[in-house]
């Protein structure tokens, strides 16, 4: 570290270090988007973007609202009279309807068997910024919170960063569907115990990124008592509440904790409309704890990431549009449905399966079967190879802390049709041709010569940028020298 | 640095009522005493001896103090915004440096005891019980109102600018349907809805770009592609505090200064902020002596300075920095090795005679070391439009730049927001006539209002910028503390009904100074003000 910081102009370790994790290899595949991006008349060789979780299926109803709705974006001589109180309006707690508005549609995303109280919305700058507000009000640097893997790649720049956390994977295994279960949960806890790293709480995504599942109740519960016992916290970050397009339902942690004995104190709700309206240019993160201290303190931190007023007062207008929210909940899961099976179907008729889901922005497909090697390192050949060859820029489950190599998400709604069908052709083509290939052995050394020549060509940053493998290390020199 | 320094920070609890009486009476000898020689002697004798005297005050207290009060001594001298509310005690903590308080209060297996939230959480909760945050409270819960509610408190405690609102609505009204709706017929919705890059849209960056450029008269022309946008000021300022220093290190920041600074700056990054006190001995100028001493205090304390951060023009004073001070500070800053964060977020609220001269501008003429030298830009103050939440870093530092840019993921703007912000700044007829016009009425208040106040018996700093004037208002306190200022803080706001913002929540070293914010009034409320404050001033000067 000293290092590092003599060499540049005395600049802090954090903004030396590598934890914002674009360092790491698995951007390559952002890089070879970024030089050749797929255009499907000007370029049509080019690479698809398959590796953002980003929802457009649904623009063209945002779009017709928000015309018709001119004032709504201070647009018309109505709207410009809110301006003076609009422009001015820089008070953390958000704008009263902003808030009310957020939390009815939480409400709504949750199948309307909670309420959520306005008074504990809490803005941060996207779920990215919300994310890491929580972490900074529950622990200190060199504390660790436990995260079922395979979890978001980013998690581990939002949770660690700036706040000096750390990070104690929970292994889920395909077994039983990548289940979170007790004894992985017990068996993590313990460990960092014994590594004498202080466990914070627990923290995943529901429903799961990447998987695209969603947690059953008995996990829930079994999740809420793990905590309860142990006096930690409960993070459940519910971004893809509302990309839930088949059963079983969405369950919100709100709902669970209703009808149990436990410390609410110890739960926390991390809310987006990033990805349930696909407005992650819009920049609004939510925190909701139901613990009053984390509420007053997350509030004060909002500073730090709030949302324009502007985009408040917007928003607001539209999310009471009661008509409009239930149409376009419900149209945008059809549309998710819709997408979702055309791809998962189209890669079982070529031999690929996936992992059952109904919900989220991506599947978790399996390639097992094309690993040369059943390592991480045969899972990076393969990566490696669609990359170059299928030109397809999906995300390797190493990348996710996934403990098994072969798995691979794929981004499904950022997309048109039309390109949704060149990525099905490729990947029918890929398949194909290595099954007629009569040496597997060939095939994958021809991967390895065709080495990826990428330049950092773009300083774009992404919303998920992964990160180097597993960084569990206790003895990293910024604890050391905290310490 | 001098003895009120001590008593505002350095007491122990059981102490506190005992030491501040004898701050205050040692502060009446040293103040007046300061003044004299430095009337006579010049700026380092006034500094010296109350400094060598505070040191061995301070020499002598090391050694009898406890434990507990030892450590939070070591983390912060300047870490007093606690010590401020009357009632909210010793609350000195630092983020980052907690943990020795977090773990204790951990109780993991009992559930249904306190649960066990990270260490800074309590210094930021109670941080808000500053007469700052609790002024502004107050207002929101009965704000004055003409008509409505002509017994509400007015607001003077919010540095904010209503005089020249009327344009920005009136560009709005003609220009915002084509801004966001685009010509009224293509809509560009992934545009705005989808991922954009997090540090701002180039075209935005451009025309913000231009924008600065205009605001500081043409004297200085800004690089695009050196700006990393965020939203707001605030976590620019956090985010070069992330970049530029360590937890436990520390910045150097002239007061008075902003209360939000320390929210800022130390919150969560753990770092540290270092008093450089001014004094009205010199109009509340930044003495290039002073920072010397104060980096060498820190320095014998163990602590590692990583910059000096500035605003110009300053607030809460209002005066602006001399080129002869800038190049002063630069040189200062290369001597030291050691960042300069320039806070330039009131660039276009000048007003009156005085020459603004950027940072940037010092830093182009000299083309040597720029990469210590880092602005700290927004549109919140110049464009009146602190909701939309535009802040702006411009640094000469590459590595700062890459760094800021990945932290900007954290903090970034509403691509709508943008979108229709770049259609405003772009048009410069617009902006031009903005800025002129609204210097003019910012002129106009300030004179009325200082008027309005000296014929009271309250004088002000001459100020050339911001939307505030400083006032002495010494001759009203009842015991020369910061207690006694804090009383008639109380009484301004509960009996006179202005809120407005103690020097003590500046970090102000001399108490009875208050920053008055005029420009949320209209010219007619000026009168009412000062019939309010009237009230009080002649009760004090009553009961003195």
């Amino acid at each position: 570290m000293e290092r590092t910081r003599k060499k540049g102009q005395l600049l802090s370790r954090m903004a030396t270090n590598d934890r914002h994790g674009e360092n790491s290899p698995y951007f390559d595949g952002w890089k070879a988007y970024d030089e050749n991006p797929f255009h499907p008349s000007q370029n049509p060789d080019g690479v698809i973007q398959m590796g953002l979780a980003e929802n457009q299926l649904c623009f063209d109803l945002i779009k017709k609202w928000i015309l018709e709705n001119p004032d709504a974006s201070i647009c018309t001589a109505e709207g410009v009279d809110k301006l003076k109180n609009i422009a001015i309006y820089q008070d953390y707690h958000g704008l009263k309807e902003f808030r009310e508005a957020v939390a009815k549609f939480m409400e709504r995303v949750g199948g309307n068997r909670v309420t959520f109280d306005p008074n504990r919305i809490v803005m941060g700058g996207g779920a990215t910024g919300a994310n890491e507000t929580v972490m900074f009000c529950l622990a200190d640097p060199g504390d660790a919170f436990l995260v079922p893997a395979p979890y978001y790649p980013a998690f581990a720049r939002d949770l660690r960063w700036r706040t000096g956390l750390e990070i104690v994977p929970v292994d889920c295994k395909s077994s039983n569907n990548f289940r979170i279960t007790r004894a992985a949960l017990e068996e993590a806890y313990e460990k960092a115990q014994s590594s004498n790293i202080n466990v914070k709480g627990v923290i995943l995504a529901n429903p799961s990124n990447p998987l695209g599942t969603v947690l059953d109740r008995e996990t829930m519960r079994s999740l809420v008592s793990f905590v309860n016992e142990k006096g930690i916290h409960l993070v459940c970050d519910e971004i893809y509440a509302a990309t839930v397009f088949s059963s079983p339902r969405f369950i919100s942690i709100a709902e669970i904790i209703q009808d149990m004995d436990c410390n609410r104190d110890l739960i926390h709700i991390v809310y987006s409309l990033s990805k349930d309206m696909g407005f992650p240019g819009f920049r609004v993160g939510i925190v909701y704890s139901f613990n009053d201290v984390v509420v007053n303190c997350a509030r004060k931190m909002s500073s730090f990431g709030l949302v324009s007023s502007q985009t408040q007062y917007l928003l607001a207008s539209m999310l009471s549009d009661e008509e409009f929210v239930g149409n376009f909940l419900r149209e945008s899961s059809k549309r998710l449905a819709r997408r979702h099976s055309v791809f998962t179907k189209g890669l079982e008729q070529v031999g690929i399966s996936c992992l059952k889901s109904n919900a989220g922005l991506f599947f978790w497909m399996n390639m097992r079967p094309l690993l040369k090697e059943q390592t991480a390192q045969g899972e990076l050949e393969l990566w490696r190879a669609i990359i170059s060859e299928v030109k397809l820029n999906v995300s390797p489950g190493s990348s996710f802390q996934c403990s098994e190599p072969g798995w691979f998400r794929v981004c499904f709604a950022n997309m048109d049709d039309e390109t949704v069908e060149v990525a099905l052709e490729r990947i029918r083509a890929f398949v194909l041709q290595g099954k007629e290939e009569d040496a597997p052995d060939q095939k994958s050394q021809r991967w390895h010569k065709k080495s990826l020549r990428l330049s950092f060509s773009s300083s774009r940053l992404y919303d998920e940028s992964p990160m180097s493998p597993r960084m569990l290390s206790p003895h990293s020199p910024l604890v050391r020298a905290r310490t | 640095m001098t003895q009120t320094r001590f008593s505002r920070t350095r007491t122990p609890e059981p102490e506190k009522e005992q030491a501040r009486g004898g701050g205050g009476a040692a502060m009446r000898v040293i103040v007046p005493l300061q003044g004299v020689v430095q009337g006579r002697g010049g700026l380092i004798l006034g500094s010296i001896i109350p400094c060598a005297l505070f040191y061995f005050l301070q020499f002598y207290l090391k050694r009898h103090r406890n434990d507990q009060d030892d450590q939070n001594e070591s983390n912060s001298p300047g870490q007093n915004q606690g010590t401020r509310s009357p009632s909210s005690g010793q609350l000195t903590e630092l983020p980052g440096l907690t943990r020795n308080l977090s773990r204790a209060l951990l109780s993991p297996r009992s559930p249904s005891g306190p649960v066990s939230v990270s260490g800074r959480v309590s210094g930021i909760v109670k941080a808000a019980d500053s007469p700052y945050y609790a002024g502004l409270r107050r207002v929101k819960e009965d704000q004055y109102d003409e008509l409505g509610n002509p017994n509400g408190v007015i607001q003077l405690g919010l540095a904010e600018n209503k005089l020249s609102l009327d344009l920005v609505k009136n560009w709005l009204a003609e220009n915002a349907r084509e801004a966001i709706l685009g010509n009224g017929k293509e809509l560009s919705i992934s545009g705005i809805a989808t991922y954009q890059p997090f540090d701002g849209l180039m075209e935005f960056k451009v025309a913000v770009a231009g924008f600065m450029a205009q605001v500081m008269e043409k004297a200085v022309s800004f690089n695009p592609s050196q700006i990393v946008l965020t939203a707001g000021a605030t976590p620019a300022i956090e985010i070069l505090s992330f970049c530029l220093a360590d937890a436990g290190n520390a910045f150097l920041v002239p007061t008075p200064y902003y209360p939000g600074f320390d929210r800022d700056v130390k919150w969560r990054t753990g770092v540290e902020i270092i008093h450089v006190p001014c004094r009205s001995a010199d109009n509340f100028n930044l003495s290039i002596t002073a920072l010397d001493i104060a980096f060498n205090q820190a320095k014998k304390r163990g602590l590692k300075v990583r910059g000096i951060i500035i605003s110009n023009p300053s607030n809460p004073v209002g005066n602006l920095l001399s080129r002869e001070t800038l190049y002063n500070l630069l040189d200062f800053a290369r001597e030291k090795n050691i960042h300069i964060v320039s806070n330039e977020i009131l660039a276009g609220c000048t007003h009156g005679n005085e020459e603004f001269v950027s940072m940037a501008e010092i830093v182009d003429l000299e083309d040597v070391d720029r990469k210590r030298v880092h602005l700290v830009y927004g549109l919140s103050k110049d464009l009146s439009l602190p909701g939309f939440r535009v802040g702006v870093i411009y640094s000469f530092n590459e590595e700062v730049l890459a760094a800021a840019k990945k932290l900007t993921r954290f903090s970034s703007i509403s691509a709508p927001t943008q979108r229709l912000l770049i259609s405003m700044l772009s048009d410069t007829k617009f902006v031009q006539t903005f800025i002129t016009i609204n210097r003019e009425r910012l002129h106009r208040m300030y004179v009325q209002f200082v008027e309005g106040l000296k014929k009271l018996g309250i004088e002000c700093i001459k100020s050339s910028g911001g939307f505030y004037c400083w006032a002495d208002m010494s001759g009203l306190i009842s015991s020369y503390s910061e207690k006694g200022e804090l009383e008639l803080w109380d009484k301004l706001l509960n009996i006179a009904k202005v809120n407005v913002t103690p020097g003590s929540c500046c970090h102000c070293i001399e108490p009875g100074w208050f920053r008055f914010c005029f420009a949320t009034l209209t010219e007619k409320d000026i009168p009412v003000v000062m019939e309010r404050i009237q009230k009080v001033s002649e009760t004090c000067k009553l009961n003195r």
